[in-house]
């Protein structure tokens, strides 16, 4: 693969150098900004770096490299999440990013972990959505509460909650629609969802988890508020690594709004999923 | 919609902090074009994209023309806006229609980008022009892909050919001897989305163009892409040749990037942007517009364009020569209301002006074109020494420019008694702190 061979020429041609010139910062900045952490978060890690090589009395470029990598994994660090059962997840984010896929893999390793898993089709307005996740459904052999096309999700996800509290199932995963954070009516269905949950299961952990498409931009950070402004975000599903995006928006997202990513998605098939692991993508960055 | 509008209230910001510099220095414009950066990649345009573009402008506006001249802020917006349509292409790019029918656009793009829901967009908007389309369902990877493309149709009542699972070659060859059949004119195929970097799929899409060779290859782009724009783009570009890009979910974004990368590393035009949810959002992509919306001054830099028509640099810089030596008089007077005419005349001046907004109209009530008309008349009427030196004007020199230029004494009283207040002013914009309040005054009747 070209572009591999390309970002590893780079990574060669910037740690080659010996010395921390001012050329090694620029180079630096470019691989920075290139993963989409922004300008603002790149220069505050480039200057945190300077601070701890100054402080270290570090001169070369492969000690440099070891802290900058630390550093960046550092930055990821938030409290990890713990599952707990029964529990809802709400799985959020806007159009395209790859929600229902995602829900498929979540079902997929939730029954690894021998848990039972009943789905909710939520995404009563995108045309087929409810087709597209019965199909997983049937793959994976879990049940899927469904109501037709244009149908109130939050009254599918009241049906879902009685099934799972009869069937005593373990997990109950909600897709919803995609929508743009722009649309504040859309985002209020996303409330009710909640309120739903709260006043029909509140023993049950419920969890919204927001999925992030890794080729977007600073878009993303805007996604996550105004998402958060409507429900309360747990994590980040962090989808499509499998390409060569980055996904280094998760830093200012991380830093300014607390939230932890969860999951990562690397490819089509349900086996795709990872628990987030802070080194490797560190060195997907640096690569 | 607001895209562009995070850059635009950036750039903004920078270019007003420049206006308050007046006259420019080296430095202050390096400044400006690092803060011009910032702001760009900020809006997530590619990092090198962003670097060769800092580098162009600044070359552009460092010359020395620039800061030499009167309005250099002005000439910097510019050169900016210029160089934002250039990197954006031009002007709006049509679709292709082939001259034998069926017309073929074939989608490509990443998964999500929203090729399905164009499709049906494009459809529906062809259908509105009097085509008649056929939607061809080939994305047989992602489940329910061909059921959510039924859908749509069925929505907007338009054929969607499907075989299913079956090779998408195979398909499209297929739905392309239906529509000759039955004198369907477009076809529009939908393809799976996929990876740049996923080979075997980008093959499949080589194939189909192989095999049907289409008229039109769109490849479908999310307006809220990140730094990947370029490769993405890329990589679809050469395995391709894509005749042009759609950009869609651009209600969600506020900054626009990929809009300014792409074309730049590509060289194909953005004719289309997904505007919103409904079929029915969808428009034409105009480069120029888009600029001046990103700047948020378009009509101020039409003003400029105007001005340029209408005053030569020499006669500019004569003139603020004498605003400086208070040497004005009423040959520069009629000087300037030629310009005004030149330029559409003080009403449509004021209309391309910033920030007046509502208080517009207000004003353009009080102006009285006519005005400055019966004035042009009254100095004509005077003699080149009355001209030079409007002093010297007495009684009876009034009473006969009143006959010549046919309006009262009054009329005349009046002018000059306009002109030595503006002289007066001129004066004490020269020199603010003699005056003091009465300046500051001045300046809050500005505006400033």
């Amino acid at each position: 693969m070209g572009i591999f061979k390309k970002f590893f020429d780079k990574l060669k041609y910037t740690f080659k150098r010996t010395e921390l010139d001012a050329d090694f910062y620029d180079e630096l900045e470019s691989i920075l900004i290139s993963s989409d952490m922004g300008v603002e978060t790149a220069m505050d890690i480039m200057d945190e770096l300077r601070d701890i090589c100054k402080r270290k009395l570090i001169k070369d470029v492969e000690h440099a490299q070891i802290e900058l990598k630390q550093l960046l994994i550092e930055k990821l660090n938030v409290r990890p999440v713990e599952f707990e059962y029964p529990m809802i997840i709400i799985v959020v984010g806007v159009n395209g990013v790859g929600k229902t896929t995602s829900i498929a893999k979540i079902t997929k390793y939730f029954l690894k972990k021998k848990k039972n898993v009943i789905l909710a089709a939520g995404d009563t307005f995108r045309a087929a959505a409810t087709e597209q996740l019965s199909n997983w459904a049937d793959k994976l052999k879990v049940k899927i509460i469904k109501q037709g096309e244009g149908a109130d999700s939050a009254a599918v996800v009241f049906d879902a909650i009685s099934s799972m509290k009869a069937k005593n199932n373990d997990v109950l995963i909600v897709d919803t629609a995609g929508r743009l954070h722009t649309k504040t009516n859309l985002m209020k269905e996303l409330e009710k969802i909640n309120n739903i949950i709260t006043r029909e299961y509140p023993e049950a952990k419920k969890m919204n988890l927001i999925v992030l498409d890794a080729s977007i931009g600073q878009n993303s950070i805007a996604q996550v508020k105004a998402f958060k402004d409507s429900v309360n975000i747990d994590g980040i599903i962090l989808t499509k690594l499998d390409g060569t995006s980055k996904g280094g928006v998760v830093y200012p997202i991380i830093n300014e709004l607390h939230v932890p990513i969860i999951f990562t998605g690397f490819g089509e098939g349900v086996d795709d999923l990872a628990v987030f692991d802070a080194e490797n993508f560190v060195n997907k960055i640096l690569m | 919609m607001a895209l562009f509008s995070s850059l635009s209230e950036r750039l903004n910001h920078i270019f007003s902090k420049m206006t308050k510099h007046g006259k420019l220095t080296a430095l202050e414009i390096k400044e400006a074009m690092r803060e011009i950066r910032v702001a760009l990649l900020e809006a997530d345009v590619n990092f090198t994209v962003a670097k060769n573009f800092i580098a162009k402008v600044s070359e552009l506006a460092v010359g020395e023309d620039i800061l030499k001249s009167l309005t250099p802020t002005q000439q910097v917006i510019k050169i900016v806006r210029d160089n934002l349509i250039e990197l954006m292409g031009g002007e709006n790019q049509k679709l292709n229609v082939s001259p034998k029918p069926p017309t073929i656009i074939m989608m490509c793009g990443l998964q999500g980008s929203g090729k399905t829901t164009l499709c049906g967009k494009l459809a529906l908007k062809l259908k509105k022009e009097g085509k008649k389309p056929l939607l061809v369902a080939c994305d047989i990877y992602r489940p329910a892909a061909i059921d959510q493309l039924k859908v749509l149709g069925k929505s907007i009542q338009i054929d969607v050919f499907e075989r299913g699972t079956q090779n998408p070659v195979k398909t499209c060859k297929e739905a392309i001897a239906y529509a000759e059949k039955f004198a369907l004119d477009t076809v529009i195929i939908d393809t799976a989305g996929r990876l740049q970097i996923d080979e075997k799929l980008m093959d499949e899409l080589k194939e189909i163009k192989k095999a049907i060779n289409p008229t039109e290859i769109l490849l479908v782009i999310d307006a809220m892409i990140g730094q990947e724009a370029v490769a993405v783009s890329k990589a679809f570009n050469d395995a391709l040749d894509v005749t042009g890009v759609v950009l869609t979910k651009i209600d969600g974004d506020t900054r626009g990037g990929a809009a300014l990368s792409i074309r730049s590393v590509i060289g194909k035009p953005i004719k289309f942007v997904g505007v919103g949810e409904k079929l029915t959002d969808l428009e034409p992509f105009y480069p120029d517009r888009m600029a001046s919306r990103i700047l948020g001054m378009g009509d101020v830099l039409t003003l400029i364009d105007k001005a340029q028509e209408a005053v030569d640099e020499q006669t500019a810089k004569e003139l603020e020569r004498k605003f400086k030596e208070n040497s004005f008089d009423l040959n520069d007077y009629i000087e300037q209301v030629n310009s005004l005419k030149k330029m559409g005349g003080l009403k449509s001046v004021l209309s391309m002006m910033p920030g007046l907004g509502g208080k517009l109209k207000q004003i353009e009530d009080q102006i009285d074109e006519k005005a400055l008309e019966r004035n042009k008349a009254i100095i004509q009427s005077m003699t080149p020494k009355e001209r030079g030196n409007p002093d010297i004007i007495n009684g009876s020199r009034r009473q006969r420019i009143a006959k010549g230029a046919g309006v009262q004494v009054s009329d005349v009283n009046q002018l000059i008694k306009q002109f030595n207040q503006s002289k007066e002013m001129m004066r004490m914009m020269k020199n603010p702190k003699a005056y003091g309040g009465k300046m500051a005054m001045i300046r809050k009747l500005m505006g400033n």
